[in-house]
């Protein structure tokens, strides 16, 4: 007799994804489908898809889920779980939609302490549409709109919004990880159990991890140079670990 | 509630919205509104029902739009640069087909304008307002009495039909105060939200979307959104009409310009002017088939908005010729008086020949 000893999860589709080779959206979207599964929650959990290449994600989560205007993730989450506080309400953005477009509705639904579970996918630059630089674009870094690479003193620094929203007292826990090392991804998946676990458990605030995530195609680099990139170089920008909670 | 209760128009919308069964406020204060969310602020907590303070418009439009994705019943108003700033949200609620209502208390404008009285979002509101090709049920009302009566109907449209419904009032109505009664009329029979995001529980996944990039789907998504607004024109136009039968001159007005004619036709009338009026309740969809038929017998056409002239295009289109279309307003926050529309209204008995 056989044994099953692995298989994809329920929350997840089985349909093949539109992200590119090396791209870290897949593996966030199966670690946040186990967390749903194993937590029990697909009959009461809405997910928010955000502009960005995970736009479709409701194309691969089989929950209820919204996609909405582009940043504006936050407030929709307000919105549905302010009316609906049973529901486990998520959002999954991206640095362009969190933290440039979006920076107003995430500071504020984490003042407020909304009781949400946000997944935030730090790729460095804006996917979707064609590799531009993001606010977490790190310096030097080249992208379509930083051919010359990041300089600080004409495009600024690359900004840590995941720092910056532990000094909200409406956060109560924020992670950075990373989707680079199977260990790595090992402790991704711990830390958004947790994430979800306090909204399950009505903890008094926002929880959210920071997914660090390879793009190789707008890096312009192999996938694994794309790894050896995340460790060398965006990690030390964005280091890893929990920074509040 | 029968008795007759002296309310302002702001407070009076609210509390009629909370009769209507709103399930959610969300909104960010601005002049001449603010009396709406500071009377949901303590209303809604009472009936157990939600109020929160956004941190802008862009915010508390897209909490509605959240809200309204899991199939609740829920508002939000602001002024005209609030209204602005929701555009982008009422275009995805309109592609998304969701159900919510916006009041907009008019006032001046372009851009920060002042706080005074005005008609100046007339295009804004029946023109879409944000991108797309999406149209919005407007309701305008014109007395406190009719702003508190349009509430349950602009609820019961949007989940009717599936869309965002504008309320369109402006500084005075909101502001004014006046004997109000909260009837409680029959509902009309709504179809099932069966598309409500309320967790996939023992059914199929529900999605609420206003992207999908197939060839073809979007363009058939507009096509399927037309027929739901042809099906709006065919049932729900409202408009009231005086004493346009015998009339050589009909005034057009809407909101609270149309207090102000009401006022200006019945002093010609006693002067031995034949005069009537016509007021769209619903801006869109536009009374066109009943101001074009009373074109049918030659009359000159006067419209008076608190505007540069935006509804006298609709007017215009509605008459398609058949008679002449004048144009009467004042803008910015300037208000008409009953004297001034009455003298236009004699120069128009004094030289028809020059307006044709
Ligand atoms: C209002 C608005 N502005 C701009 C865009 C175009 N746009 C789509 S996705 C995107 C950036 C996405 O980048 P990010 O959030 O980092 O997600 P990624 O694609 O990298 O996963 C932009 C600017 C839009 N859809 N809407």
């Amino acid at each position: 007799m056989m044994q099953k000893v692995f298989s994809k999860p329920q929350a997840l589709k089985d349909c093949p994804t539109h992200y590119c080779p090396g791209c870290g959206h897949g593996i966030a979207h199966r670690l946040i489908a186990e967390t749903i599964d194993e937590l029990g929650i697909r009959g009461r959990t809405i997910g928010i898809a955000p502009v960005g290449c995970a736009v479709l994600a409701y194309d691969y989560f089989d929950v209820d889920m919204v996609e909405v205007a582009h940043g504006r993730a936050p407030a929709v989450a307000t919105g549905m779980k302010r009316t609906n506080p049973d529901k486990i309400i998520f959002s999954y953005q991206g640095d362009g939609d969190l933290a440039a477009i979006g920076t107003g509705e995430i500071i504020h639904a984490a003042h407020r302490g909304e009781q949400i579970t946000v997944i935030f996918i730090n790729n460095a630059v804006f996917g979707m549409t064609g590799g531009q630089m993001a606010p977490t674009t790190i310096l030097n870094q080249v992208t379509t709109t930083t051919p010359l690479g990041r300089d600080a003193s004409k495009q600024g620094y690359p900004l840590q919004v995941s720092e910056l929203l532990t000094l909200l007292p409406g956060t109560i826990y924020i992670e950075r990880c990373s989707l680079h090392k199977p260990a790595l991804i090992r402790n991704a998946k711990k830390a958004i159990k947790h994430a979800f676990e306090l909204q399950l458990n009505n903890a008094p605030g926002l929880s959210l991890v920071e997914l660090l995530s390879p793009c190789p195609t707008y890096w312009r680099m192999t996938p694994v140079k794309a790894i050896e990139w995340m460790e060398n170089e965006m990690t030390k920008v964005f280091p890893l670990g929990r920074l509040k909670g | 509630m029968n008795e007759r209760i002296l309310m302002c128009g702001n407070e009076a919308l609210a509390e009629a919205a909370i009769i209507a069964g709103l399930d959610a406020y969300f909104g960010y204060p601005i002049t001449p509104q603010n009396e709406v969310p500071e009377y949901m602020s303590k209303r809604m907590p009472e009936e157990g029902r939600v109020f929160l303070q956004s941190e802008s418009e862009l915010a508390s439009i897209n909490m509605v739009f959240g809200a309204a994705a899991t199939g609740k019943r829920v508002m939000t108003s602001s002024s005209s640069p609030g209204i602005s700033l929701m555009q982008e949200g009422i275009s995805y609620l309109a592609g998304a087909e969701l159900p919510a209502v916006i009041v907009n208390v008019m006032r001046g404008g372009p851009g920060l304008g002042n706080i005074a009285p005005s008609q100046g979002d007339y295009f804004q509101a029946t023109r879409g307002g944000g991108h797309g090709d999406y149209r919005t049920i407007v309701l305008a009302p014109s007395s406190v009495q009719e702003l508190v009566d349009c509430m349950p109907l602009a609820f019961d449209l949007a989940d009717q039909y599936r869309t965002p419904v504008l309320v369109l009032a402006d500084g005075i109505l909101g502001q004014m105060m006046e004997p109000v009664v909260f009837n409680k009329k029959p509902r009309r029979k709504l179809p099932p939200k069966d598309w409500a995001l309320t967790g996939a529980d023992n059914r199929k996944q529900n999605i609420v979307r206003s992207l999908w990039l197939k060839e073809g789907v979007v363009e058939q998504h507009n096509y399927d959104l037309q027929a739901v607004y042809k099906e709006i024109e065919k049932n729900e136009i409202l408009c009231e009409q005086y004493e346009v039968d015998d009339a050589e001159i009909v005034v057009v007005a809407y909101g609270i310009a149309a207090r102000i004619v009401r006022g200006a036709v019945n002093k010609a009338r006693q002067e031995g002017i034949k005069v009537g009026w016509i007021r769209p309740i619903t801006l869109w969809p536009f009374p066109t088939e009943q101001i074009n038929k009373a074109a049918d017998n030659f009359k000159i056409f006067l419209t008076v908005e608190l505007s540069c002239g935006q509804m006298v295009e609709d007017v215009k289109l509605a008459v398609a010729g058949k008679a002449p279309v004048v144009f009467y307003g004042r803008a910015g926050g300037g208000v008409p008086t009953v004297e001034q529309v009455l003298e236009k209204i004699r120069q128009l008995t004094l030289r028809p020949e020059n307006i044709i």
